[in-house]
C-alpha cells in the first residue's frame, strides 16, 4: 500500500505477463502432448488413414480385417497350460468363445477369393471375470517389424507410384520372408483348413512367477485341402462364408492350440522373424467352433479384438505390435461404432 | 476476522493440491495416449483407468469434507461478476471431476472393454453394450476433457491473479503452505 502508484502499475502489469505466461506454457505443453506440434508423430488416426481402401472409407466397418463372420463356440483347456501361465482360462475346464472369421482386407465387399490374409478374432471368457482376446492370421510371420514400417507399408502399396513396392522392399529385406510365403504358400477353400497364429509374443507368468516368452497358434483339426486361386476365383464373392456356415452346421470345427516357448535370445520383439523349428511346444486346449452367425446382427459384430485385453498371467512383451494394434483397434472402434446407422443392422433396418 | 476461518484445513488443502497433481496427470496422459502408437499407450492406459477411479473417490470424499468443514468467505469487496465466476467455475470443476471417470467407466462399459484398474482388479460394468451408447460417452469424454483443461487454465490464471494482483487471501486460503500475506495478517 505505501508504494507509490507508478511503481504499482508495473508490478501489475508484471504480474499480468507473468500469469499470460504461465497459461500459455501450459496451454502449450498440453498440445505438444497432444501432438499438435507433431506432425511426424505416428498416430493411431494416421494409420487409421493409410488403411483406407481404394474403394473408399468402409464406413461402419472395421478399418482393417473389415470383412468377416462371427461364431460361437467354446475353448476346453486341458490344464498343460497351467505349468506356463496362472490365468484360469489354463486349468482345465471349458470356457465360452466369442469370436470371428475374417479377411485381411480394409474393403468389406471385398471377393474372398482376392485376399490372401485371413483371420480369426478370439475372445475366451472364465468364471474369474477375466478375458482372454486375440486376434490372429494365417501367414507364419508377420511382415513388418515395426509399426512404423507397417505404416510405410501401407504407404507404399497404395502409392501411385509403380515403384513404390520395389523401393520399399528393398529398403526394408524383412518383407521378403512374408512376400516368398503369400507366393509360394497353399490356398485353402475354407476358414476351417486354416491356421491362425498369433504373431505377436508374449510373457506368461506361471504359479511361481516365473515367466515365458510365448506365442500361440490355432491348428486346424480339419485336413487342409489346397486350392489354386484361380479354383477359387470362380466361386463366389463369398464363398467361405457361405462355406463355414454350411460346415458348421453340419459338425463343429475343432482347433489345437499350441503355445509356443521362446529360448533366451529369440527374437521376441520382431514378429517378422519366426523362431526356430525345435523350440518347445505346449498343447493347452481345444477351441471348438459351434455356431456361425452374420456379423451384421452377429455377437462380434461390436466386439473389439484388442489383443492386449489379457487375463492377469499373460501380458505384452517387448513386441511393440500388441500396443499399436491396441491404439489403432481403438481407434477403428470409436469411428465405426460412431457409423452404426452406415452399416445397419437387419432388425434396425425393419424398423420405420 | 473474527467470524470464520480464513484458510482452507490442512486436509481440505492435502486434497486440493494432490488432486491438482492427479488431475492435471490424467488431462496430459489422456491427450498423449490418444496421439500415439508406441508401447507407451499400454502403460499411460494403464494409468488413466485407476488414476481416474482414484480421482473419482477423492472427489467424493472432498465433496465430503467440504460439507463438513466449509470453506473460507469470499472478500467482500470482491466484484459481483467475479464471486458468480468463481461460484460457477468450482461448481463446473466438481461436475467434471466426478463426471469424466464416470463417463470413462461408462463408456468402457458400452463398448465391452474389461475395466481393469491394476493386475486382476476389475470393475464391474455400469451399463450395458451399445454402440450408440459409446458413441456418445465417448464425445463427451473426449470434448469435455478441452473443456475441463480451459477450467483448470482459467482456475490457475484466478488463483495467480489473487494472489499477485489483488492480493486479498483468496489464494492464501489454498496454499499449501502459510504465506507471507497471511503471517503477515495474522500478526
Amino acid at each position: 500500500m505505501a508504494e507509490p502508484p507508478q511503481s504499482s502499475a508495473r508490478s501489475i502489469f508484471g504480474s499480468l505477463v507473468l500469469i499470460a505466461v504461465v497459461i500459455a506454457g501450459a496451454a502449450a505443453a498440453f498440445a505438444y502432448t497432444a501432438g499438435w506440434f507433431s506432425p511426424e508423430r505416428l498416430t493411431p488416426n494416421k494409420m487409421v488413414d493409410a488403411l483406407t481402401p481404394p474403394t473408399g472409407v468402409p464406413l461402419g466397418h472395421r478399418r482393417n480385417h473389415a470383412k468377416g463372420i462371427c461364431f460361437t463356440g467354446v475353448f476346453e483347456a486341458n490344464g498343460a497350460g497351467s505349468a506356463l501361465s496362472h490365468a484360469q482360462v489354463f486349468t482345465r475346464g471349458q470356457y465360452p468363445v466369442l469370436g470371428r472369421f475374417n479377411l485381411g482386407t480394409a474393403d468389406p465387399n471385398a471377393r474372398d477369393a482376392t485376399v490372401r490374409v485371413r483371420g480369426m478374432g478370439l475372445r475366451i471368457s472364465t468364471p474369474d471375470g477375466q478375458e482372454w482376446r486375440s486376434a490372429m492370421i494365417d501367414p507364419p510371420i508377420f511382415p513388418m517389424s515395426t509399426p512404423q514400417a507397417f505404416y510405410e507399408l501401407l504407404l507404399a502399396s497404395a502409392s501411385k507410384d509403380p515403384d513404390a513396392m520395389k523401393t520399399f522392399a528393398a529398403a526394408h529385406p524383412e518383407f521378403a520372408a512374408f512376400g516368398a510365403w503369400a507366393k509360394t504358400a497353399p490356398w485353402t477353400g475354407s476358414y476351417a483348413e486354416d491356421q491362425y497364429n498369433a504373431l505377436n509374443s508374449f510373457v506368461f507368468t506361471d504359479d511361481s512367477g516365473a515367466e515365458h516368452s510365448v506365442r500361440w497358434s490355432f491348428l486346424p483339426a480339419a485336413q487342409p485341402v489346397s486350392v489354386s486361386p484361380d479354383d477359387l476365383a470362380k466361386r463366389g464373392p463369398d464363398f467361405l462364408e457361405q462355406e463355414i456356415t454350411e460346415r458348421v452346421r453340419g459338425g463343429p470345427q475343432r482347433w489345437t492350440t499350441v503355445v509356443t516357448v521362446a529360448n533366451p535370445g529369440d527374437p521376441t520383439a520382431d514378429p517378422s522373424k519366426a523362431w526356430p523349428e525345435d523350440r518347445r511346444t505346449v498343447e493347452v486346449g481345444t477351441l471348438t467352433v459351434q455356431q456361425i452367425e452374420p456379423e451384421r446382427d452377429g455377437p462380434c459384430r461390436d466386439i473389439n479384438f484388442d489383443p492386449t485385453v489379457l487375463p492377469s498371467g499373460i501380458r505384452t512383451s517387448d513386441d511393440p505390435f500388441p500396443a499399436a494394434r491396441s491404439s489403432v483397434y481403438a481407434k477403428s472402434y470409436d469411428l465405426r461404432t460412431a457409423e452404426a446407422k452406415d452399416y445397419p443392422r437387419t432388425a434396425t433396418d425393419a424398423k420405420p | 476476522m473474527t467470524r470464520g476461518r480464513q484458510r482452507f484445513t490442512p486436509l481440505q488443502r492435502l486434497l486440493h493440491w494432490l488432486m491438482a497433481v492427479c488431475i492435471l496427470a490424467m488431462l496430459f496422459i489422456g491427450v498423449g495416449m490418444v496421439s500415439t502408437v508406441m508401447p507407451k499407450y499400454l502403460t499411460l492406459v494403464s494409468i488413466h483407468k485407476p488414476l481416474g477411479i482414484a480421482i473419482l473417490v477423492l472427489t467424493l470424499v472432498r465433496l465430503g469434507v467440504r460439507l463438513r468443514d466449509g470453506a473460507p468467505p469470499l472478500p467482500a469487496d470482491l466484484p459481483e461478476p467475479m464471486k458468480l465466476a468463481a461460484q460457477l467455475s468450482h461448481y463446473a470443476l466438481y461436475v467434471l471431476m466426478i463426471g469424466m471417470p464416470l463417463l470413462g467407466w461408462g463408456m468402457l462399459s458400452a463398448a465391452a472393454y474389461p475395466v481393469v484398474l491394476y493386475g486382476g482388479m476389475r470393475l464391474p460394468p455400469i451399463l450395458p453394450q451399445s454402440d450408440s451408447l459409446y458413441t456418445l460417452l465417448w464425445n463427451a469424454h473426449f470434448y469435455l476433457a478441452f473443456v475441463f483443461f480451459a477450467l483448470v487454465l482459467s482456475h490457475v490464471a484466478a488463483a495467480l491473479f489473487h494472489a499477485l494482483v489483488r492480493r486479498d487471501g483468496v489464494f492464501d486460503a489454498m496454499a499449501p503452505v502459510p504465506t507471507h500475506n497471511e503471517v503477515a495478517a495474522a500478526e
